[in-house]
């Protein structure tokens, strides 16, 4: 079955043949996090793809991981272009080293997870919140309702987590 | 860095194709056209650069992003009866690619002239900012993962990869101002330009924050043209109208790994140059020393910083420096985008830049200086405001085109005969 929602103004949709989104928006909606793990490589892939990325074996299995890591880069948004963004701004759009499988196949990839950075009950965060994070933060992930087998996995502060005492942030406030 | 290549055998294709007719619109806000009409007037005026006929031509190219019109109609309307043509979906980087596809289709006998054209209204239909309809679209599928975020413009998508490259470098918003800076300078001695006024670092570095690290004048204009590029082979070309311009070697569309979600693969601060000039110098036989010129995609300052830096005009890690050391204005030992670009002159996913390299290797800018009895310019290498745009002795120019951190294109064109 397809799977339609709103949020934040816009319109999402996963349409019935695409089984791996349908998957993945799924175990979010349940609360869990999960990824493609392929059958040869035993390697996990993010987001979700129609074959392992390094070998093209199209036997997956979906497998808990958890929903940790660290800020790798990030976006921050001053001038909205999606209207329902405006009142947010500035917001981020994080790019989320996970811990699990950092550094693997090789030294530069990581599964590196997008998300907005929200508050621990999934609303984008306030400007005050915004200012304290940036590259090395430490984050956790939440999950947004949207509809019926359909949330928006997202980023918030870890509070169980040593932060680094200052993340790199771009030098202009 | 050295120019290890090999410039001693000739590969590929090098010198055998040539551009010989580029032609654009005017670069404005409100063109009051259709991009039928815009790609009628460019490809006619192409035509008439380089002294050829209609029945001259008969393949035709075009890229699009769902927002323009089709080879057929233009064709129809100019009166070339096709033996090739193809509309290919694609932005940024199609130019030099299309390029090289005409350099095949030619060699592979489908057919002996292609005319490339890119024809768009970018400011009054489909905003190539992603503003309007495009940011107003349902969100479905593979989508879910990006724009859910609010994550959709160009600006938006690339940021990461500019903020990651301050990170690992120590690259300031100051350093890659001075691309912004370098470029109005130049577009202030090009009257077609949409943007003649000269800036300061200052005036980019406080104009309003649009998407950290980028400025509005970190961001290229909107505007409203039709642009046109002619190719076939050198061979032809030395009976037509313009000197020679020979193109040495051409790259299209190299990717990063995983195109698909390039931030998979690392380093992030790491463009598509970095694997693209592994094909173009070799197959040019020259190395990024002996380029007079470049033309590094500037859809943001960021993008030509990062670009000149993985195509090895600097080392890796050197790009805020290179941009800011006076190199890359005119009277710098290498400019960049001479016209202006797509920071000032107008955004045409690449064209304008490939078109002003030519003019470059023809000697024959169109700036402002007096026109001699041979119907050409009489340059005077005064670069001061509204003066003089054209580069002394122009013999070898670079392209460099982008579509994101993960794509790129690449081209190096030289004047006269290889």
């Amino acid at each position: 079955m397809p799977v339609t929602g709103e949020y934040l103004g816009m319109s999402l949709s996963i349409d019935d043949t695409d089984k791996e989104n349908l998957a993945y928006f799924g175990y979010c909606a349940a609360g869990e996090f999960r990824l493609q793990r392929g059958r040869r490589t035993g390697l996990l892939r993010y987001p979700p793809t129609t074959a392992c990325p390094w070998t093209g074996d199209r036997d997956y299995d979906w497998v808990p991981v958890e929903g940790r890591g660290e800020v790798h880069s990030y976006a921050e948004v001053h001038h909205a272009i999606q209207p329902a963004f405006r009142a947010f701004t500035p917001y981020l759009v994080l790019l989320v080293d996970l811990d699990t499988q950092k550094g693997e196949p090789t030294e530069h990839e990581a599964l590196r997870v997008m998300g907005n950075l929200v508050d621990p009950d999934g609303r984008l965060a306030a400007p005050d919140v915004v200012r304290s994070v940036g590259i090395g933060s430490r984050v956790r992930m939440v999950f947004t309702p949207v509809a019926d087998g359909l949330a928006i996995p997202n980023w918030t502060l870890d509070e169980t987590a040593t932060q680094p005492e200052q993340p790199w942030r771009y030098p202009q406030e | 860095m050295s120019n290890d290549v090999d410039g001693t055998t000739a590969r590929y294709l090098r010198g055998k194709y040539a551009i010989v007719g580029v032609g654009e619109t005017s670069y404005r806000r409100g063109s009051n056209e259709t991009t039928r009409n815009l790609a009628t007037w460019a490809v006619t005026n192409a035509l008439a650069d380089a002294g050829l006929e209609p029945g001259d031509v008969d393949g035709m190219l075009s890229y699009s992003g769902n927002d323009s019109t089709f080879s057929t109609f233009v064709a129809g309307d100019v009166g070339i009866r096709l033996n090739f043509y193809m509309d290919c979906f694609g932005g940024g980087s199609s130019t030099e690619a299309l390029i090289g596809i005409a350099i095949g289709v030619i060699e592979a006998g489908m057919c002996s002239t292609v005319a490339i054209f890119r024809s768009m209204n970018g400011f009054t239909q489909v905003r190539i900012g992603g503003t309007g309809a495009r940011a107003a679209a349902p969100i479905g599928g593979d989508a879910l993962h990006g724009r859910a975020y609010g994550w959709q413009s160009a600006g938006q998508m690339f940021a990461p990869a500019f903020m990651r490259h301050m990170y690992d470098y120590g690259t300031t918003p100051e350093q890659v101002a001075h691309v912004k800076v370098a470029h109005s300078k130049h577009a202030s001695n090009n009257p077609k330009a949409f943007y003649r006024e000269r800036v300061s670092v200052e005036d980019v570095v406080s104009s309003r924050l649009i998407c950290k690290p980028l400025h509005l004048l970190d961001c290229c204009v909107e505007t409203d043209n039709a642009t046109c590029v002619i190719v076939t082979r050198a061979e032809r070309a030395k009976d037509l109208r313009q000197p020679l311009v020979s193109i040495r070697s051409v790259v299209g569309r190299c990717t990063k790994p995983r195109a698909d979600m390039h931030y998979q693969h690392g380093p992030i601060s790491t463009v598509a140059g970095h694997y693209a000039r592994e094909i173009l110098w070799p197959n040019a036989g020259v190395g990024p020393d002996e380029i007079d010129v470049t033309g590094s995609y500037d859809a943001f300052t960021f993008t030509t910083m990062l670009q000149l830096e993985d195509y090895g005009f600097c080392a890796k890690g050197e790009g805020g420096e290179y941009v800011s050391s006076g190199i890359i204005e005119l009277g710098g030992a290498r400019p960049n985008n001479t016209s202006g670009g797509h920071l000032c002159e107008g955004y045409t996913h690449g064209m304008n830049m490939v078109i002003e390299n030519v003019r470059q290797l023809r000697g024959d800018v169109d700036d402002s200086c007096p026109v001699g009895a041979d119907g050409r310019r009489q340059h005077t290498y005064d670069y001061s405001e509204g003066g003089c745009r054209q580069v002394r002795d122009a013999e070898l120019t670079a392209n460099l085109g982008w579509a994101t951190p993960a794509t790129g294109s690449a081209m190096v064109m030289q004047k006269g005969e290889v």
